[in-house]
Parts: C-alpha cells; structure tokens; sequence
C-alpha cells in the first residue's frame, strides 16, 4: 500500500516537474525543405483582380464555408478567421460503444476549433517590380480537437493538399464573380 | 492526518508547486533582465519600409506554419500561433530605429512559458533574413 502511495508521488512530482520545465523543440522556428513544399501548397497566384478585391473575394469564400472573421487588416492583406465545429467520427464512437458494453468508458473526440489566416501580397515580377492587378494569396489551417471531457486530444496544422486544393477552386469562382460585379 | 503517505504526498506536491507553478508571481516574472532578453529577441534591418517589413515576417511566420492572430500596421505588431502537436505563440513588432533601419523584435511562449533562451530567436532571425534579402544586425 505504502509503495503503491510512493509510486503515486513520484509520478506526480515528475509530471508536475516535466509540464512546468518542457522546452521548445529545435526546430520550431528552423525552415527545412518541408517548408517550401507547403508554400506551394497553400499558396496561389491569382491575375485580373486587385489585392483589396481579391480580400473581399476571399472574405466571401471563408464565408461560404461557414467561418466567422476574427480580425482583419487589409493594408498589410490578413484576415484571420475560425469556426467551431463537431469532431464526432463514427468510428470513435463505434470504439466508445464497444468499451462500453465489457463496461468501461472511453472519452471520444466532440468538438474542434478550426483557424485560418489568409494573406495576401503583391506579385513581384522578374524585375522586381509589382506586376499591376496580380497577387500572391496564402492559407493556413490549423486545428484544436476537443473530446467528450473537454481535453484537448489534438492540436494540429492542417496539411491535406485536397482541403487546400478545394479552397482555391472556390476562391477561383469567387473571384470571377468579384470581377463580374455579380 | 494521521496517514503518513498522505502527508507525504501533500508535502511533496506542495514542494513541487512553487518551482513549477508560481500564480500571481507570474504576472510580472521574468527570468533575465530586459537588456538580456532584447539583445537576442531584436535586430535591426537597413530598410525603412515599415509595411513591406511587416508583410515579410508574416510570410515567414507562414513559411514556419503558424496562423496569423492579430495584425496592425499602425502599431507594426504581428501575431501568430503554431499547432504542432504543441502550442507556440509569437509577437512580432517592427518600428523605425533612426533614419535608416527597422528594429524587429520577437517575443515567443511555448506552451505556458516564456521562451527566454537566445536559440530559437537566432533561427527565427535567420528564416526571416533569408524572405528580407536583408542581413539581421545585432543591435545593443
């Protein structure tokens, strides 16, 4: 009994120890090649359109897809929006179910917080000039999941090309539309 | 209290906390002096653009996978954070240092710490000065 307490305490001390004093991995702020590959994942070149149209032609997309803007900044192109959203997937729950039928309970993910910062820039030309009416636009995605007792279960950047490829195809609609003043 | 595991336990728990977990200490804590902290969290750029300098480190923040928080070009600060299966929270703010240069200064908090140690400054200098064109100065 007694070393079952000892036990206890030991983990305790050095969880509290380890949570407190963790720093910050090597290469949180280094660029590896990995880094690149993304930029060209997320970002686009979009001609015939003005970098303040081409924000509100965004602004219109994160809107079409449900998220709310949380700040903006057009003069330097950022907006930066969220959305709450389900994380149940059915698998999980089929898990949780499963457990709870030898009687033993499993917490399953519930809710997630999705963010995005959308950035736009002029393009620059060969000559180091900005091209007129085109710019660069950037996304990032990133992500919190929440499970059924309110821990954070992920804690995430969004990668899948699909998601990134999908959002520019509406941008691209959007942008026509912008342009055509519909 | 008559267990003495019990005791054990509080009294070890209690010696852990105030290392670890300080409360309203926290608020004004630091663990280096301001001159300490500013020489390896600031450099100066020889550019007087103050909007393109802004622009540059919220690419690079974007190279380095973090999302925008807040951006203001009036005040030059840049917020962001980075999911990586841990949570890292950058402030950015640029301003003119005399007629010439911009001062960047970064300050980061990793999970629920400040980052107060010159290493990851230096790579976040070194990924911004490769988007600059510009070399980072040190500044004293």
């Amino acid at each position: 009994m007694r070393s079952r307490y000892l036990a206890a305490i030991a983990v305790g001390c050095s969880l509290l120890t380890l949570g407190g004093c963790a720093t910050i991995p090597k290469d949180a702020l280094v660029l590896t090649p990995d880094s690149l590959e993304r930029r060209q994942l997320q970002t686009r070149r979009i001609d015939g359109i003005g970098e303040s149209n081409l924000l509100s032609a965004a602004a219109g997309v994160l809107q079409d897809i449900g998220f709310n803007i949380d700040e903006s900044e057009t003069r330097l192109g950022v907006i930066v929006a969220s959305k709450d959203r389900s994380a149940v997937t059915g698998s999980q729950v089929m898990g949780t179910v499963l457990l709870a039928l030898i009687g033993a309970y499993k917490d399953f993910d519930k809710t997630q917080k999705i963010r995005v910062s959308l950035v736009t820039r002029p393009f620059v030309g060969q000559d180091g000039a900005a091209v007129p009416n085109t710019s660069l636009i950037r996304i990032t995605i990133q992500r919190i999941v929440r499970n059924t007792s309110g821990q954070v279960t992920r804690i995430e950047s969004i990668e899948e090309p699909a998601i990134y490829q999908e959002f520019f195809d509406k941008l691209s609609k959007s942008v026509f539309l912008e342009v055509q003043q519909i | 209290m008559k267990n003495p595991c019990m005791s054990a336990l509080i009294l070890a728990i209690t010696l852990a906390l105030p290392a670890c977990a300080p409360s309203t200490k926290a608020v004004m804590e630091t663990s280096q002096s301001a001159v300490a902290l500013r020489s390896f969290q600031q450099r100066a750029f020889d550019t007087t653009d103050k909007e393109k300098t802004l622009r540059t480190v919220i690419s690079t923040l974007q190279d380095l996978s973090f999302v925008v928080d807040k951006a203001d070009l009036e005040l030059g600060t840049i917020s962001a954070t980075k999911l990586s299966g841990y949570q890292l929270r950058m402030t950015v703010t640029v301003r003119p240092r005399g007629e010439t240069q911009m001062l960047v200064r970064a300050n980061a908090q990793y999970m629920d710490k400040a980052v107060e140690e010159p290493k990851p400054y230096q790579d976040f200098f070194i990924s911004l000065e490769k988007s600059m064109f510009l070399t980072a100065h040190q500044v004293d």
